[in-house]
C-alpha cells in the first residue's frame, strides 16, 4: 500500500488517518513521546528536490514510532555522478528499506519508484501535483479548531497552478465536507479545473467576510512573479493578507500557510503571529499525521 | 525463368482494388491480371506464393521517421530502423534530419542514403534541415542538400520561428521544388509544457501545450506560403483547429499538405494519467474531440497522408519521471495495423493516405504507384482482417502506445525493388544484403 494522493480517497480513510493522528498527538504529549509500534521497521526519506519542515517532521514521526530512519538529499548524493532515478531507489531498496518517502521536482516520480520497487512509497511532493501528507495535517488543524469540516468555508489563495499544496487540500478538504474557493489572479488559477469540485474567483476581497479559513499559498518569489503577475507590490495589493483584509475577516476565522512563508508578501508579519494564526498549529500536527500516514502503511505487518 | 508470383490476391490497381495475380520480374512489375492458367502460365520456374484472401498495394511510404543514425545508435540505426519499416509495410522512409549531426548539407544526406541502400530494405530518402545546425538563424545548405535528393525540408523537433527566416527559405525553394514541412509548436506559448494543456495537465500540475501553440504557427506559416506560393506541408498534425486553417488556406489555392501519426489517431491527454513517460511526445496527445477530428479529416482528405514520427528511444531513457523523459514513440511496424483498426477503410483509401499521397509530398515517383505492369515491384501484401497484438519489435527500442493493444490488418510481405523485404511466416527479419545470409 501506498499513500501517494488525496483524489479520490474517501472520506473514510481521510478521517481514520485524522482520528488516528489525534491518538498519535496524545503520543507526543506524553513524557516519553514514544511507541514501540514500528521497531525494527526502516523508513527511507528520499528527498531529492530541496525541504527542511517537511523532511524533518517525517524524521520525528518515524522515530515517535521508534522506526529506523536514513535520510537523503539531492545534493551531495549520486545523482550528481548521473546516476539515474531509478538505480538511486533500487540501491536504497537493496539496503533492506521498507518504506520510502520521496520528494521529487518531477510529477509523478512517487508513482514511478513506487513501480520500480517492491517498497511502500509516500508522497512527499511531486511537482505542482500532490502533497497528501500536507492536506492531512491542514484538515487535522482545522478539525481540531472547528471539530468538524463539514460546510466549513475554506478560501486558498495564491499560486493554485503550481501548488501541489492546494491540488492536495482541494480533493481532502472537499471530501470532508469543506466548501473550497480557490482565490487568485487568472495567470495562477488552474487552466482547465474539470473534475475539482470548488469554485474560482480572482477578487478576495470579496469573499473575505464569507469564510471561516483563509490557506495563503507560498509565493515563489524566485519565480519574481516573471510573467504570471506584473510584480510583487501588485499581488500584495490585491491578494496579500494585510492588516486591513484580516481585520475584515468574520471574527472567529483563521489562517494557514504551509510554510515557509514570505512575510510581507503573501503574509503582514503581524498576522503571521496573530492566535489565529495556525500555521506553527501546522506543523505540530504534522508529525502526529505522519506518524499516523506510517503506522495505517507498516503497521500491523 | 525467374521472377516471383503473387498468385490470387485482391491487387490495387489504377482502376480500383481487383481480383488478379502480379508477377515480379527484374525488380519490376511485369505482369498484372490471369497469369497461371493455360500452356504459358506464368507458373513455371517462378517462386509463386499464393496471396488469395489478402490485399496487394504499393508499398508504404512515410513522410516521417526518426532513424537516429549518425548519432544516435544507441536508439536506431539505419539497419534495425530499415528492418522495422520492412515489417511496417514499408518500402520509402523519410528521415528526420535532427541526427547528430543534423542533415544540413549534401554529404551528410549521401551519406544517410548510401547506408540505407547499403542495408537495402527500403529506400531511406534523407530530409534536410531548414536552418544550420537546426539552429533557426541562418539557411541550410538548400541546393546542396537539392542535389543530394532531399525534397524534403525540415528543422523537426523545432519550430523554424523566425518568420523572415522562414519566408526566404520558402522563396529560395519555391522555385526548386521540394517541400518546406514544419514542426509547428509556438517557442513561448509551449514553454513549459510537457503534455496538453487541459484538465489532466491541470489535475497534475503539469505545464501544458495548448493547441494553440499549433494552430498560431500554421496560421503565419500558412500566410507565408500563400505569399511566396512554395509549397508547405503541415507535420503531425494534433488538434481539431489546425484542420479549419488547412481546409480554409486550400480553398485559397495556397500548396499545403498535412500528415497525422497513428497515435494522435488513438490515444489523448487521458494517457498521461498514468504518468507513464511512454505517453510523451510532441506534438502531445489531445482530446478525445481532437481524435474524432484527425479521424474525419484523414478519412475526408483535408489530411493528405498518414506519417509515423517513429521516435525510438532506449528503454533506460523512458525509465524516468515523465517531465525528464525524451519525446517519442515507435510507430514503423505498427502503423499500417493503427490505421486499418482506427478508420476501417476501403483499401484504396488506406493505401492513398499510407502510400500513394505521401510518395508524391515527397516526390517519390518510384513508390506509391497503383500496380500497373512496368512500376517498380515496391509492393506490400497485408492480411486486412488479422487480429494481433504487437509484443515484438525489430526497431531497437519499444516505447510503443500499441504495444498489447488488439489490432486488424497484418503486413504479411514487403517487396524493394522486387525483393523480398519481410515474410511475417518467418519469426526472424528477412535478412538483408549486408548480413550475409541473402543470395
Amino acid at each position: 500500500m501506498n499513500f501517494l494522493t488525496t483524489e479520490g480517497l474517501p472520506r473514510n480513510d481521510l478521517e481514520e488517518i485524522l482520528d488516528l493522528a489525534d491518538e498519535f498527538t496524545k503520543v507526543l504529549s506524553r513524557p516519553i513521546p514514544r511507541v514501540p509500534a514500528l521497531q525494527g521497521k526502516l523508513v527511507a526519506n528520499l528527498f531529492f528536490e530541496s525541504s527542511t519542515r517537511t523532511r524533518l517532521s517525517f524524521e520525528r514521526a518515524a522515530r515517535a514510532l521508534s522506526a529506523d530512519v536514513m535520510s537523503f538529499s539531492a545534493s551531495g548524493s549520486s545523482l550528481s555522478k548521473g546516476e539515474s532515478l531509478k538505480d538511486t531507489a533500487l540501491t536504497i531498496e537493496a539496503m533492506g528499506v521498507d518504506l520510502m518517502v520521496v520528494r521529487h521536482r518531477a510529477t509523478g516520480a512517487p508513482w514511478r519508484i513506487a513501480g520500480w520497487t517492491g517498497c511502500q512509497v509516500i508522497n512527499a511532493g511531486d511537482g505542482a501535483h500532490q502533497h497528501p501528507t500536507q492536506a492531512m495535517l491542514d484538515a487535522l488543524t482545522l478539525r481540531r479548531r472547528f471539530g468538524d469540516l463539514d460546510g466549513l468555508r475554506v478560501a486558498i489563495v495564491g499560486d493554485i497552478r503550481h501548488s501541489r499544496v492546494a491540488r492536495s487540500n482541494v480533493f481532502a478538504l472537499t471530501a470532508l465536507g469543506a466548501r473550497v474557493v480557490l482565490v487568485a489572479p487568472r495567470t495562477l488559477q488552474p487552466v482547465d479545473r474539470e473534475g475539482w469540485p470548488v469554485e474560482t474567483t480572482d477578487d478576495l476581497d470579496g469573499v473575505l467576510d464569507q469564510v471561516d479559513a483563509v490557506y495563503l499559498l507560498r509565493i515563489q518569489i524566485e519565480r519574481g512573479g516573471a510573467s504570471v503577475f506584473p510584480s510583487l507590490p501588485e499581488y500584495v495589493s490585491r491578494y496579500g493578507m494585510t492588516r486591513d483584509r484580516f481585520a475584515r475577516l468574520p471574527s472567529d476565522a483563521v489562517v494557514l500557510h504551509p510554510g515557509p512563508m514570505n512575510r510581507g508578501v503573501e503574509i503582514d508579519d503581524m498576522v503571521a503571529g496573530h492566535p489565529r494564526a495556525l500555521i506553527l498549529d501546522q506543523v505540530t500536527n504534522g508529525v502526529a499525521v505522519r506518524m499516523a500516514v506510517l503506522f495505517r502503511l507498516l503497521g500491523g505487518k | 525463368m525467374s521472377g516471383i508470383l503473387l498468385a490470387g490476391g485482391g491487387v490495387l490497381t489504377p482502376r480500383g482494388e481487383a481480383r488478379a495475380d502480379v508477377l515480379i520480374e527484374g525488380g519490376r512489375v511485369a505482369a498484372v491480371g490471369s497469369l497461371r492458367a493455360g500452356p504459358d502460365g506464368a507458373t513455371a520456374g517462378r517462386q509463386v506464393i499464393d496471396v488469395s484472401g489478402l490485399v496487394v498495394g504499393p508499398g508504404f511510404v512515410d513522410l516521417h521517421a526518426h532513424l537516429r543514425e549518425p548519432g544516435q545508435e544507441w536508439k536506431e540505426d539505419i539497419a534495425s530502423g530499415s528492418q522495422a519499416a520492412a515489417a511496417g509495410g514499408f518500402t520509402a522512409v523519410v528521415a528526420m534530419p535532427n541526427t547528430d549531426p543534423p542533415t544540413d548539407s549534401g554529404h551528410l544526406a549521401r551519406y544517410i542514403s548510401d547506408r540505407g541502400r547499403q542495408v537495402g530494405l527500403v529506400d531511406v530518402i534523407p530530409a534536410g534541415c531548414i536552418t544550420m545546425g537546426m539552429e533557426g538563424l541562418r539557411l541550410s545548405h538548400l541546393d546542396d542538400l537539392f542535389a543530394a535528393g532531399v525534397r524534403v525540408f525540415t528543422d523537426d523537433g523545432v519550430t523554424v520561428a523566425d518568420s523572415g527566416l522562414l519566408r526566404r527559405a520558402m522563396e529560395y525553394l519555391q522555385s526548386r521544388g521540394g517541400v518546406i514541412a514544419q514542426h509547428a509548436e509556438d517557442p513561448g506559448l509551449g514553454r513549459g509544457g510537457y503534455m496538453h494543456e487541459g484538465w489532466v495537465s491541470s489535475l497534475l500540475g503539469m505545464g501544458g501545450i495548448p493547441a494553440l501553440a499549433e494552430t498560431v504557427i500554421v496560421a503565419r506559416d500558412l500566410a507565408v506560403a500563400e505569399l511566396t506560393g512554395a509549397a508547405y506541408h503541415v507535420q503531425h498534425i494534433s488538434c481539431a483547429g489546425t484542420l479549419d486553417l488547412i481546409d480554409a488556406a486550400r480553398s485559397r489555392g495556397v500548396s499545403v499538405t498535412a500528415e497525422v501519426t497513428p497515435h494522435h489517431l488513438w490515444f489523448s491527454d487521458r494517457q498521461v494519467l498514468s504518468m507513464d513517460p511512454v505517453a510523451k511526445m510532441y506534438p502531445p496527445l489531445r482530446t478525445p474531440a481532437d481524435i474524432d477530428a484527425l479521424r474525419d479529416g484523414l478519412r475526408d482528405g483535408v489530411i493528405d497522408a498518414v506519417a509515423t514520427d517513429h521516435a525510438p528511444h532506449a528503454a533506460h531513457e523512458k525509465d524516468v519521471p515523465f517531465e525528464e523523459a525524451p519525446n517519442g514513440v515507435t510507430g514503423l511496424e505498427t502503423a499500417f495495423a493503427a490505421v486499418r483498426t482506427a478508420l476501417d477503410p476501403d483499401p484504396g483509401l488506406l493505401f492513398e493516405r499510407m502510400s500513394v499521397a505521401p510518395a508524391t509530398i515527397a516526390s517519390l515517383e518510384r513508390h506509391g504507384n497503383w500496380i500497373e505492369p512496368g512500376i517498380p515491384a515496391n509492393l506490400v501484401v497485408v492480411d486486412w482482417h488479422e487480429q494481433w497484438a504487437p509484443e515484438r519489435f525489430l526497431s531497437k527500442s519499444a516505447n510503443s502506445l500499441f504495444a498489447g493493444v488488439p489490432l486488424a490488418g497484418r503486413v504479411r510481405f514487403t517487396f524493394s525493388d522486387g525483393r523480398l523485404t519481410h515474410d511475417s511466416r518467418l519469426d526472424i527479419p528477412a535478412p538483408s544484403p549486408d548480413s550475409g545470409r541473402l543470395r
